[in-house]
């Protein structure tokens, strides 16, 4: 067996050179151990900003609207048309409002939801690698667009549009309104959905087409079934796009607050609770109980996307689970 | 092969015909293994090559798979075992700019003709992959998937290939009370054989195997291999493996692959005891590059 000093070229054990010593004096460990608590805290409050900012946000409105939920009740809110704020004693029923965004989110997702889906489809499966890798960050200037500009479309290209050729009473309507905001869910349902499609792993189709299977078999029985939680989340996700834009329904709907009758009737105007809140917060005096009233309609809406978004971040921790092999 | 390219000029032209995907006319013309009439071997190789792009997969394959016996194919990575094992059904389509020369004939027919129906031959030459990939659905579903893709709709036959399949699986005993179960909640073993059951259910008369027990523990391996054992009476079996004791175990034949080609092809004991070709040998005996 060799002796230590064989296994070596040098012949003293310092002699591999190490200049500097290994172990760190007694200042810098302590200024090692500051600099790294003190960044620790930093970071940790800076990140707590933006969860008080959700948090504050919540409890700013339950409490502007506290007054208008005690004095008024959810009974008239919830049921009554009738919205008359300034009159006396006001009247303060949402529903048109309800309805009317009801109308413009669903009427989108309508639009939106298999053009998005589809493209979804082409782009993870049919689409080869250049072309998706073109396509796709065009899709996602779409979100880029400020809402204002999308506003000016409606009502100097569709408005005129829907009045003269389609003979509609007005130019901003439903009809309007969900056209542009499908455009504008677009982008986040076809990119959410094509990221959980793509997920799927290759293993999976290639287990589908060796069993014989069409690319169409294998799109509709396999990749879109395991990926169904990505998919729906897309939708829910498009979906509160839809619910929470102001500009271009305020813009695009009409602004009239009614239920359109007959009930299939798309050339109707709407008034939506986000246009209302934006429009009427203006003009109200603040304290007042139309002022606390658009607070709580702020208070409904805000529930709302606050379960749709519960929802999708559901529904995409399972799509990732699914992708991991879990159960 | 018979394509004859006189000049320079004419091959790049081909060449970037073929990117685009296109099929050169020329090729049809190729005559068809006299092999392909041979009869006793299911899958007959001629002079196959396969190219990725301008990239060699597999260069001038000629060998013969012959009926309810398990051929091996061994070889270091890289070696285009498991690009040869994917031509035989045509797996390899998937991906772009493949294209291929020469002749691969299965039960008699070119499979690269442009006729050729892929999911009948898909369904008769089955697949087993290196991952267990089950479809996220129940147990019975991805077994059921093949026949129904089949138009089979018939509650009774479904429900009689999926026990047969699972049998033939040696899966039955352990699922027949959780058929409606995910199969990912399988584990990995049960996974596998599950997949072999799914590749059972369409009938086919070759299973090709890519690595079937790579990603798998001892047990669940050995539960494969007794497994293999008991289907070759039925089925011709194609396995890829890189466990050389696997290949010694359960095969009859065994093809050595090394950097696309075909070093050398024989009963797996002469293989293992006797190797014909200097660098078979240096492979088995570990001493390979």
């Amino acid at each position: 067996m060799a002796s230590e000093k064989q296994l070596s070229i040098y012949e003293d054990s310092t002699a591999a050179g190490f200049s500097r010593p290994l172990l760190l004096t007694p200042s810098e460990d302590l200024k090692g151990y500051i600099a790294a608590h003190v960044g620790r805290l930093l970071l940790f409050g800076i990140t707590c900003v933006s969860v008080l900012a959700v948090l504050f946000i919540f409890i700013f409105v339950i409490r502007e609207s506290l007054g208008f939920l005690l004095g008024h009740g959810l009974g008239g809110f919830l049921t009554s048309t009738a919205w008359h704020p300034e009159s006396e004693p006001g009247e303060f029923g949402a529903v048109g409002m309800i309805t009317g965004s009801v109308y413009v989110t669903v009427c989108s997702l309508l639009v939106a939801v298999p053009i998005g889906l589809l493209a979804a489809v082409f782009l993870s499966d049919i689409a080869p690698f250049k072309v998706r890798q073109y396509v796709k960050p065009i899709i996602e200037i779409l979100a880029a667009i400020p809402s204002v500009a999308y506003g000016f479309f409606a009502l100097l290209v569709l408005s005129p549009l829907m009045q003269n050729e389609l003979g509609f009473t007005t130019g901003t309507n439903i009809l309007n309104a969900s056209v542009i905001l499908a455009v504008m869910a677009l982008p986040t349902i076809i990119s959410v959905a094509e990221d959980s499609l793509s997920a799927i792993g290759r293993e999976i189709r290639e287990a589908s087409y060796g069993l014989g299977a069409t690319r169409a078999e294998t799109i509709i029985k396999v990749v879109i079934p395991a990926a169904h939680s990505g998919i729906i989340a897309a939708v829910i996700l498009g979906m509160m796009r839809a619910v929470g834009e102001t500009m271009v329904v305020w813009m695009a709907a009409g602004n009239a607050n009614q239920i359109p009758s007959p009930w299939w009737n798309l050339s109707a105007a709407v008034r939506t609770m986000t246009a209302t809140i934006a429009g009427d917060m203006g003009e109200t005096v603040q304290g007042s109980m139309h002022y606390r009233a658009l607070f709580a309609i702020g208070l409904l809406l805000l529930a709302f996307t606050f379960t749709l978004n519960m929802i999708s971040e559901h529904l995409l921790a399972r799509a990732r689970r699914v992708k991991g092999g879990g159960k | 092969m018979t394509l004859t390219l006189t000049q320079k000029g004419e091959t790049v032209e081909e060449s970037k015909i073929l990117e685009k995907g296109e099929i050169a006319e020329d090729e049809i013309v190729v005559p068809c293994c006299d092999a392909a009439n041979d009869a006793g071997s299911v899958v007959v190789a001629s002079d196959f090559t396969l190219y990725y792009g301008s990239k060699v997969g597999v260069k001038n394959i000629n060998m013969k798979i012959y009926p309810q016996r398990v051929t091996a194919i061994i070889g270091p990575s890289g070696c285009g075992k498991s690009t040869f094992l994917r031509s035989i059904n045509r797996m390899n389509d998937l991906i772009p700019h493949v294209r291929t020369t020469g002749c691969l004939a299965v039960n008699g027919q070119d499979i690269y003709d442009k006729r050729v129906n892929l999911v009948n031959l898909r369904q008769q030459v089955g697949m087993v992959f290196q991952k267990p990939n089950p479809f996220a659905k129940s147990i019975y579903d991805n077994v059921a998937y093949g026949p129904k893709l089949q138009g089979m709709r018939n509650r009774v036959q479904l429900d009689e290939i999926v026990e047969e399949s699972l049998n033939q699986a040696a899966l039955w005993d352990e699922v027949k009370d959780d058929l409606k179960k995910s199969a990912l909640a399988l584990s990995g073993g049960q996974q596998q054989r599950l997949c072999i059951a799914r590749a059972l259910a369409t009938k086919p008369q070759v299973l090709l195997m890519d690595e079937p027990c790579s990603a798998l523990d001892p047990i669940a391996t050995t539960k494969i291999e007794d497994l293999i054992g008991q289907l070759k009476s039925r089925y011709t079996i194609v396995i890829v493996t890189h466990n050389m004791q696997q290949a010694a175990r359960v095969s009859e034949n065994t093809a050595f692959f090394c950097l696309g080609e075909l070093i050398e092809y024989d009963e797996t004991g002469k293989i293992f005891t006797n190797p014909r070709v200097k660098q078979t040998e240096d492979y088995i005996t570990g001493r390979f590059g």
